[in-house]
């Protein structure tokens, strides 16, 4: 198995993290470097014709987009590591609930500020303003409901770990532990315990020492 | 009764997309209960028990509760697994695929597709203001970005994860019937001969036929 992508990104660390959760280690990373673009090359752009990473090869199957390739090694090593799916297909659903809300809710408001706040002054841009405020602002009031949510429930799809919860932890790792930003998170009681919890893993700690 | 209940209504894309699955299934014992976006009936307490964000639909099948309409089509498809056309891929290769143009209907397609029609068609009905028509101008120019990408993989497959339809082509119905029909942005399609050909096929499917009567009876009861 091949995972083509960089482990400074957070698509492709979506993908290491787990396949540490599934104890996989037979697989290489071919590094993309995304400063010379050689995401655009149309060597790369044949197997991923929309010219991101991370990009997984498994024998003569090429996949990608980062969730998709996590369902798939989920599926795919389904009998080791962590059950990341839940057992019953009520749980199954209320990990899919959670994946998408991970997607449609969550990613689109603290994607814009990890690339503000880390990625811009990495290139030697300024944050602008007026993002970080407005992406803030609606990060809040969504963990406002995550908050409620965790109250009530150890992680996202009940009272066990799943892909739902390891989606968020890419990002969330960007804005607490490197933009140094992190209160939204932490001033939250549960929404902190939560993170405390699944930041600890140690399928993510050695995804993280990359 | 009706053990299954779709919470939201048809005018609603992400409603119409889990409908449509329904129906491929041939699963037609369900109940609409409708939520009134322009009354805040969704954000009622007793709508909020249900959904905590206060969006459109939520499900219910007997007193299970799931909400984000991709999560639902997939239990559904899940649920009836033996009935209906098959929506999820027959091999791990197969499935994979599917949720790869899941993930790309997600992350790439919905959000400039949504965009697009929220500035048209939308923007009047739920903020009281004007199209914003230079953020119509820029997700025009991504998405037909996008949908060259997707001109390119319907040049040598049927549908999007292969030759057969799944759920990947079916999450895409909706939102496209509201950018063709309802915003007039047809041309991004119909200059696209492989990608106006896969549209032709999947919104006349008897599934999407029999919602488009569903969303037509809902406007006459408006």
């Amino acid at each position: 198995m091949k995972v083509y992508g960089m482990p400074y990104s957070t698509c492709t660390v979506r993908v290491l993290t787990t396949l540490a959760e599934k104890d996989e280690e037979g697989y290489e990373i071919v590094p993309i470097d995304l400063q010379v673009g050689a995401h655009k090359s149309p060597e790369f752009l044949k197997l991923q014709p929309f010219g991101a990473i991370p990009v997984l090869q498994d024998g003569n199957l090429t996949l990608f987009e980062s969730r998709a390739i996590a369902r798939y090694i989920a599926e795919k090593f389904e009998g080791k590591g962590t059950a990341l799916f839940g057992k019953t297909v009520e749980e199954r659903a209320l990990v899919n609930q959670w994946l998408e809300v991970e997607s449609h809710s969550f990613n689109p408001l603290i994607e814009p500020l990890v690339v503000q706040l880390v990625f811009a002054p990495m290139r030697g841009k300024e944050p602008v303003e007026s993002v970080v405020k407005d992406h803030t602002y609606r990060l809040e009031k969504l963990l406002d409901i995550y908050e409620a949510h965790l109250s009530e429930n150890k992680y996202l799809a009940g009272d066990f770990f799943s892909l739902a919860d390891l989606s968020h932890i890419p990002y969330t790792f960007y804005l607490i532990n490197v933009a140094k930003k992190g209160a939204a998170f932490t001033s939250r009681k549960h929404v902190n315990a939560w993170w405390e919890d699944i930041s600890s893993r140690p399928a993510w700690k050695k995804v993280a020492a990359l | 009764m009706a053990s299954l209940k779709v919470y939201g209504k048809p005018y609603s894309a992400n409603v119409t997309r889990v409908l449509t699955t329904l129906a491929e299934k041939n699963v037609d014992d369900y109940q609409i209960v409708p939520i009134d976006l322009l009354t805040g009936g969704n954000k009622t307490p007793e709508y909020l028990k249900l959904q905590p964000f206060g969006q459109i639909p939520a499900f219910q099948d007997g007193d299970f509760t799931l909400y984000e309409s991709r999560a639902i089509a997939r239990y559904i498809s899940d649920k009836y697994e033996g009935q209906g056309t098959a929506l999820s891929g027959k091999t791990e290769r197969e499935k994979a695929l599917v949720n790869q143009w899941l993930e790309v209907e997600s992350q790439n397609y919905n959000p400039c597709a949504g965009k697009i029609v929220f500035e048209c068609v939308f923007a009047q009905i739920l903020e009281g203001r004007a199209t914003n028509e230079a953020v119509v101008k820029e997700q025009l120019e991504k998405l037909g970005k996008i949908l060259d990408v997707y001109e390119a993989q319907l040049t040598h497959h049927k549908y999007l994860a292969g030759d057969f339809f799944s759920l990947a082509d079916l999450a895409h119905i909706p939102v496209t019937n509201n950018l063709i029909n309802v915003a007039k942005k047809g041309e991004l399609f119909s200059s696209r001969k492989h990608l106006n050909a896969w549209w032709e096929d999947i919104s006349s499917r008897p599934s999407w036929q029999k919602v488009l009567q569903i969303i037509q009876a809902g406007q006459q009861q408006q």
